[in-house]
């Protein structure tokens, strides 16, 4: 089912927010929706949103592949991306995503065997005084978990684990 | 003294409307809209010295006045796209005060004759714009925002829009291509903004810290701004505190304050009471400051001083590095960030950044030698000058003055 028929309500609301001459500007917004659903955006998506917005493929797949927070594969359903950036890194990160790796059998970049969780090394997510600290996305949106402890992480990701068990 | 920004330090609950209003919020917007000519608003920015937060210092007022009364609509951006590393500045301001900042993008708007104004916050800030969203909504509901704003002509609305994940757009005209819906590539400039701006039309773009200042400047008076911080730079700054500190975290001070008063006073000294070796003051784009003598940490801090140390105050996210590191590893972490950050438009930039990273973790992993470091000096100093936009020139800062200030770190690194 398309975009607009699934979420009319959200569609037309992103829509509304800019003028008739700047309705591409609604791409992003669309894409975030589209990703919401799996995790990643297909083809099919893309295809959707070009004609939603009268630009070409091409013009969405280019904004998918320029930004870091869209994906265009499937992978964990949950993303867990540490910040290893300059000032997380004078605070501990590395050694903290080095030790994340260890417990979970994986290393950066890559997905659980259960496809839940993908562990991502990522730059600056402005949280510089609560390293470390990283961000999860998934069907919930992003959010912000600061001043961690691998125990503390561990944990949170058997609830995520839990959840996307439950999605199945 | 008390906070100017960050007033949720003093009163926790300044997040809720009624609460902000009682503490005299919206009262500078409605009496700019109903009292004073746009023109008059701009005046009073232009003579409080505000300069921009975002990492330039462009003088406020003055960039207000380039708008371009010529071609309409005007437009204003709130830049929310925080994410030089070292800065956490903007995120506090738009969760703690958030009416403050959205009241300085109308008072912005109202000033250039803006009647819709965007706030483009970094994709990651997700529950925030989600928490703006229904601020703006309560302005609404409230009457600050919408048509016909306290029974005059004047229509405001503000929408939020969120990015993607990419450092570029925070450059104003990256941003206004990312808010186009197109990749955050930078245009060329001239025309600035003001003349040709979002969907070709005059854009007034400032940092959210900047637009936090307004309402305080409207409210107080010009005068009373300048009674803040120095000459060069009046008023206050937040300082976003990182690396080897005991208490890192954001400080609103007044311009000018020492970096030993901000490191060893607010900040609590250095880790496992380390030394300082240098200091990043603009966050991973500044020069590194040799903290070699005293005199150093008790020059203050604002733009004309800054200077002095060959560095720049920028977005003042003052990363302190202390004695257990090493150039070779900060370089290659910092270098590693623009490569992955550059967005491929103009050739130094896209091809410099690519090749100092080979060079950096050539050096940094001990397969190095002496020449790799004369080399990574000198594609640096190649890149100086030619990139498109001000990325490409930061990310060679952190290599020339390491190499040249830290030369010891770089022969220890090769020698290994």
């Amino acid at each position: 089912m398309s975009l607009a028929k699934k979420h009319p309500k959200e569609v037309k609301q992103i829509l509304s927010k800019y003028p008739p001459e700047g309705k591409r500007s609604a791409v992003m917004p669309l894409l975030f929706l589209a990703q919401r659903e799996e995790g990643y955006i297909s083809k099919a998506a893309m295809r959707d949103i070009a004609d939603i917005l009268d630009i070409t493929e091409t013009d969405v797949a280019a904004v998918v592949g320029f930004y870091t927070l869209y994906h265009d594969k499937k992978e964990g359903r949950y993303r867990i991306q540490v910040c290893t950036d300059l000032p997380c890194a004078l605070r501990g990160a590395d050694k903290f995503m080095d030790d994340l790796c260890a417990n979970l059998g994986i290393k950066a970049g890559e997905t659980t065997p259960d496809g839940a969780v993908t562990l991502e090394a990522v730059t600056c997510l402005a949280a510089c005084d609560k390293a470390p600290m990283f961000q999860t996305q998934g069907p919930d949106g992003i959010k912000y978990h600061e001043s961690m402890t691998v125990d503390k992480t561990m944990e949170l990701i058997r609830t995520l684990k839990n959840a996307v068990g439950e999605m199945k | 003294m008390a906070h100017i920004l960050l007033r949720h330090r003093e009163i926790p609950d300044i997040n809720k409307l009624n609460v902000y209003k009682k503490n005299g919020g919206f009262a500078a917007f409605k009496n700019a809209v109903t009292k004073m000519k746009s023109t008059e608003v701009i005046d009073v920015v232009k003579n409080s010295g505000l300069r921009g937060r975002g990492g330039a210092g462009f003088p406020t007022g003055m960039k207000w006045s380039f708008i371009d009364n010529k071609n309409w609509p005007h437009y204003v951006v709130a830049n929310a796209d925080e994410s030089e590393p070292g800065t956490f500045k903007d995120r506090e301001i738009m969760e703690g005060n958030p009416f403050q900042f959205l009241e300085g993008v109308a008072l912005a708007s109202y000033a250039v004759g803006a009647n819709v104004a965007y706030v483009y916050l970094r994709g990651e800030f997700w529950e925030l714009g989600a928490a703006l969203d229904e601020k703006i909504a309560e302005m609404e509901e409230a009457g600050y925002l919408g048509d016909k704003l306290f029974g005059t002509n004047y229509s405001l609305r503000i929408y939020t829009h969120l990015g993607a994940g990419a450092y570029i757009c925070g450059e104003e005209t990256a941003l206004l291509e990312s808010l186009e819906g197109k990749r955050g590539q930078p245009r060329v400039r001239p025309p600035f903004p003001p003349a040709v701006g979002l969907y070709g039309k005059p854009t007034i773009i400032n940092n959210v810290e900047t637009f936090a200042n307004v309402p305080m400047i409207l409210a107080n008076g010009a005068e009373w701004y300048k009674t803040m911080g120095t000459a060069d730079s009046p008023g206050v700054k937040i300082f976003s505190l990182s690396g080897r500190v005991r208490k890192p975290g954001n400080y609103e001070l007044p311009l000018g304050a020492t970096f030993r008063e901000l490191i060893y006073k607010h900040g609590g000294g250095v880790q496992d009471s380390h030394t300082v070796k240098a200091i990043m003051p603009a966050g991973a784009s500044s020069s590194l400051i040799l903290v070699d003598d005293d005199k150093v940490l008790d020059t203050p801090m604002d733009y004309a001083n800054v200077r002095t140390l060959k560095a720049d105050l920028g977005s003042a996210s003052i990363i302190v590095i202390d004695d257990t590191v090493s150039m070779d590893w900060l370089i290659n972490k910092t270098v590693h960030f623009f490569k992955h950050e550059s967005c491929g438009k103009c050739t130094p930039c896209r091809e410099g950044t690519y090749w100092m990273s080979h060079l950096t973790e050539r050096i940094h992993g001990g397969h190095g030698s002496k020449a790799d470091v004369d080399l990574l000096l000198n594609v640096a100093k190649q890149m100086q000058g030619k990139c498109l936009c001000a990325l490409g020139e930061f990310s060679t800062m952190a290599v020339v003055t390491g190499i040249e200030r830290f030369r010891n770190d770089f022969d220890n690194a090769v020698k290994a």
